[in-house]
């Protein structure tokens, strides 16, 4: 090895050394599962964490807007199911949408503070809101289908090198 | 005789992890080595303000439970 090599190899191991981060797959629409994932991102950034959350699939839902989505038949259909953020249910007891009325009342009765905000929050404590561009491309959601928070829409590398310096990785 | 704290904070009725973000952004309005003050009542801060701190790096000058109220004071270290 050239030497001018050894001497660049420090930097490029710092690059790449674990950090305080945390990344997240984001990969369920369900509302439960949601509330965890963004309750443990406000929290990590509140803790001086440095969070990235990288939604794919079902949980692209928790970053769309309510405006409808979808050239194709299916496209549409998808876009009338995966409304936005409002329309998570839970993962259990949804019973066709009692459930998803049941937790939000339950929840506001306990005073817990509820999804949408939760995810204001996470933009506003510097959380990194991400997008898989490939799933995006299946369900036919564009980027302006998306909420504005969300930085980038970006691939699986940029996920792994993302989660290859993070102290904590998460797939939700 | 404790010191007086440079804010004191209501986080009677919230819950996770509100504590955690309220304290956070309040902190960055106290000087480094002033103090905060806050009641809580969620049980759940009884451990996650003591590790908030070891993760931040600040100083948990005292936590105590009298009845359902929490009263903390953690003081800005850096």
């Amino acid at each position: 090895m050239a030497l001018e090599q050894i001497a660049e190899v420090p930097a490029a191991e710092a690059e790449r050394a674990v950090q305080n981060r945390l990344s997240m797959v984001v990969f369920s629409g369900d509302m439960d599962r949601l509330m965890a994932a963004f309750i443990i991102a406000t929290g990590a950034a509140a803790s001086g964490m440095n969070v990235t959350m990288f939604f794919t699939f079902w949980g692209l839902q928790a970053i769309k807007k309510p405006s409808p989505t979808g050239r194709s038949l299916f496209g549409r259909m998808l876009g009338v199911f995966l409304r936005d953020i409002q329309g998570v249910g839970p993962s259990k007891m949804n019973f066709g949408g009692l459930g998803r009325w049941m937790f939000k009342k339950m929840m506001k009765s306990h005073n817990v503070t509820p999804l949408p905000e939760l995810r204001r929050l996470a933009a506003e404590l510097g959380v990194r809101m991400l997008a898989c561009q490939m799933s995006m491309e299946v369900m036919e959601i564009r980027r302006e289908d998306l909420i504005d928070e969300v930085q980038d829409v970006v691939g699986v590398a940029t996920f792994l090198e993302e989660a290859s310096r993070s102290k904590i990785t998460l797939f939700i | 005789m404790e010191l007086k704290p440079d804010l004191t904070l209501d986080l009677k009725g919230l819950l996770c992890p509100m504590p955690v973000v309220k304290i956070n952004q309040a902190i960055k309005n106290v000087p480094v080595g002033g103090l905060i003050e806050a009641y809580a009542t969620d049980p759940g801060v009884m451990a996650d303000i003591p590790a908030w701190c070891r993760s931040t790096g600040n100083e948990l000058v005292t936590i105590e439970k009298q009845d359902k109220v929490i009263r903390f004071v953690v003081r800005r270290l850096k």
